[in-house]
């Protein structure tokens, strides 16, 4: 036991000693959370909008004049040339094009249906899908106002009533989402990267060596490389879930004890891959290529930014072996809906197998004499 | 100075785990994001409470669980049921249909069909109470009986650039982005650091040959096989996954050449201000991967952040080069489009070249 508190105080030495690594492990991240957090927003507003009026009649006028008054849209463009929207489209400079041909009004006024073309820039299809839902739905607006002037109100308020709500996340901000998700990310980071790295570095340069022919035991050796690392990681969680709080204001609707016994386990798994990664490579060029690997796959797959449930099955089969994606729905899950031990039970399972099988794999597989 | 370079390709390709991961990479990365990343909705899992248990409470539902949007996971049998299964986290919305829909429907016109939905994910729950309501909507118009009296606005949607609505159009540019930036950026930085970590640094100084020039040899390899990982990304994203090559493909290397250029004066620069391969890859790591994911407009609009954030993203040389691969790609633009951000990742690989020679001078 005396020597394994030799190795940590070690460890803790090397790690604090290098001037860089302090800001990188206790700033950084933080830095992260706060710029990052905010970027994440699917939210659709202000999109730019180029009018063609070919009618310029009072209809079209009071159509126009709709998607003026709606939050969603922003006229930049009015125009009379369609060649010209278009180039402005290409450019990137208007998002949607309302085109009113000739003719509209006259059309309504007998009775006939008078078409209006919207084209939306579809290279982010699922803010076209969305763009396109929006203009549609205020077409439809101007549609029942002339239902209405024409028939009187009885006529169009009737139909089946779709009031909605939104549980747990009543203003949909984004950021209440995002939060749990990139501390997640960022304590994995710190967590697999550290680790992997620092074993690594001890076989390149050789040091691992002199170690190697102390008394030090094998299990010694690894408690005293990884517990180090596990505080590291644990302390940042702390930090993030105290910013979440006062900064995002983000209650934890859930057991906070249940947080930091699940995230205990998930970092043992999480330095179990560092373990691993460390060895099967000889230099740290080819353990940060390995993780890096590892760790964008993981990120993307996660369901942190896209929804898992589109993904095509293979794909949330894959999700089996990503530790990623169970404690980011468990933080998420009880963070904000304040799910119980119950709720979360099959993702605490499978993040207690993982650890068990990774970091077990990862022993099993360092030799000492290497 | 020849020999030099020809070192440095034995040391690279020597090691080839470092080979099969940098060539395995991108190849398995353009693939997975191809074919699995979607933004858009589908097969999420809902529930009904249905008071009425009724014709139209009935067909509702049947309409709503056969679109490809929805799985209609159980039916529940009481309103506290709602927060129970929120909180198992599978079922994402729930219908609750009031009593006597049909009646109410057929006799007074006016019936209430409440979604509630499961905002901890709120770009997903608006999205599916606007499916939901556009499928009421439409069930709705089916009830009524087709007399137009009087004339209404058909909007015809187009969509241009991209007719499937493919999130693939939206993934490949900013896949291309992030495997050029990180794997030159990075790479750069490490092997430099490394030299200077295992201390061979020192003996190539003392060597006749000139700081630039060692500069250039570790800089060369690398613009070589970041260069052919694009042509591999390329060639994936044509021919796997349909993406159309609507520009001069001219344009588009000499575009993706510049960039590699950029991020690998970036490396250099990086490797420079850090003292061992770990804090290199830190710093590339935390200072390039997410903010290359999240500050570029690779999957989040920029459009839409905070004003500070838009100004932060402008010194992203990513931003740039993705509005340069999708305009190129997909809307078939000519260097008279893209100049502008041409000009600005020219900007920034010449800032950061000057800096890397500045500091390394200085530092050795």
């Amino acid at each position: 036991m005396r020597s394994l508190r030799f190795i940590i105080e070690k460890e803790f030495k090397q790690i604090f000693r290098n001037k860089m690594m302090i800001p990188i492990i206790f700033v950084m991240p933080i830095v992260q959370l706060l710029i990052l957090s905010y970027t994440a927003t699917f939210e659709i507003k202000n999109v730019t909008l180029g009018v063609l009026d070919m009618d310029q009649s009072t209809s079209s006028h009071e159509l126009v004049h709709q998607f003026d008054g709606s939050p969603f849209f922003q006229i930049t463009t009015y125009s009379h040339s369609l060649n010209e929207l278009e180039k402005k489209m290409q450019h990137g400079e208007i998002e949607q094009i309302i085109n009113i041909p000739f003719g509209f009004e006259e059309k309504l006024i007998n009775g006939q249906f008078a078409h209006i073309q919207i084209t939306s820039d579809a290279v982010n299809g699922s803010a076209a899908t969305l763009m396109s839902y929006y203009a549609s739905s205020i077409v439809m607006d101007y549609n029942k106002k002339i239902l209405v002037s024409e028939q009187g109100a009885v006529a169009s308020n009737k139909g089946i009533a779709t009031p909605f709500q939104f549980w747990y996340n009543t203003e949909l901000d984004y950021k209440k989402y995002m939060v749990p998700g990139i501390l997640v990310l960022l304590v994995t980071m710190i967590g697999a990267f550290l680790s992997g790295m620092n074993i690594v570095r001890e076989k390149e340069i050789g040091t691992i060596e002199q170690l190697n022919v102390t008394p030090i035991k094998k299990h010694e050796f690894i408690i005293g490389k990884l517990l180090p690392f596990w505080i590291i990681a644990m302390f940042d969680l702390i930090l993030g879930l105290t910013i979440a709080r006062w900064i995002f204001d983000i209650h934890i609707v859930g057991d906070l004890w249940l947080i930091f016994a699940v995230a205990s386990i998930y970092l043992l798994a999480i330095l179990g891959i560092g373990l691993l990664i460390s060895t099967i490579t000889d230099t740290q060029q080819q353990a940060m290529f390995l993780a890096w690997f590892f760790m964008v796959i993981f990120i993307m797959l996660s369901g942190l930014f896209t929804p898992i449930e589109s993904m095509p099955t293979w794909a949330q089969n894959a999700n089996i072996i990503n530790p990623i994606t169970y404690f980011i729905r468990f933080m998420r899950q009880v963070i904000l809906k304040g799910s119980g031990l119950m709720d979360v039970m099959s993702d605490i399972i499978s993040i207690s197998i993982y650890a068990v099988s990774v970091l077990g794999l990862a022993i099993f597989r360092y030799k000492k004499v290497s | 100075m020849k020999d030099f370079i020809i070192k440095e390709f034995k040391q690279i390709f020597r090691d080839y785990r470092s080979m099969i991961i940098l060539f395995g990479i991108p190849i398995a990365q353009i693939l997975l994001f191809g074919f699995a990343l979607t933004l858009d909705l589908k097969n999420a899992h809902i529930a009904v409470l249905d008071n009425a248990k009724d014709e139209h409470s009935r067909k509702l539902t049947e309409k709503i669980a056969s679109s490809e949007y929805f799985i209609l996971d159980r039916h529940l049998n009481s309103a506290d049921e709602i927060e129970d299964i929120f909180k198992e986290g599978i079922v994402k919305e729930v219908l609750v249909f009031e009593p006597n829909f049909s009646q109410n429907l057929l006799k007074t016109g006016q019936a209430d069909m409440q979604i509630i939905a499961d905002a901890s994910d709120p770009n997903t729950a608006n999205m599916l109470v606007n499916y939901t309501s556009a499928i009421v909507a439409n069930y709705q118009q089916s009830l009524l009986p087709s007399n137009p009296l009087n004339g209404i606005v058909i909007p015809d949607v187009k969509f241009k650039y991209n007719k499937e609505l493919k999130s693939v159009y939206m993934f490949v540019p900013g896949v291309i982005t992030i495997i050029l930036m990180l794997v030159s950026a990075m790479m750069t930085s490490i092997s430099i650091a490394r030299e200077k970590e295992l201390g061979t640094m020192e003996i190539l100084l003392v060597s006749p040959i000139k700081p630039y020039q060692i500069i250039v040899g570790k800089v060369i390899p690398y613009l070589l096989l970041s260069f052919i990982n694009f042509l591999i990304i390329l060639v994936l994203s044509y021919f796997v996954l349909g993406m159309p090559l609507g520009g001069n493909m001219l344009l588009l290397m000499s575009e993706s050449l510049l960039f590699i250029f950029m991020a690998l004066s970036l490396g250099i620069f990086i490797s420079t201000v850090s003292n061992s391969q770990q804090t290199a890859m830190l710093l590339s790591m935390f200072a390039l991967l997410l903010p290359t994911i999240l500050l570029s407009g690779f999957i989040f609009p920029i459009k839409n952040m905070p004003t500070i954030l838009i100004w932060i993203s402008n010194v992203m040389p990513s931003k740039f080069f993705i509005i340069i691969v999708k305009d190129i790609m997909l809307k078939g633009s000519g260097l008279m489009d893209v100049w502008f951000e041409t000009l600005i990742i020219l900007l920034f690989t010449l800032f950061f070249m000057a800096l890397s020679i500045k500091k390394f001078k200085i530092r050795l």
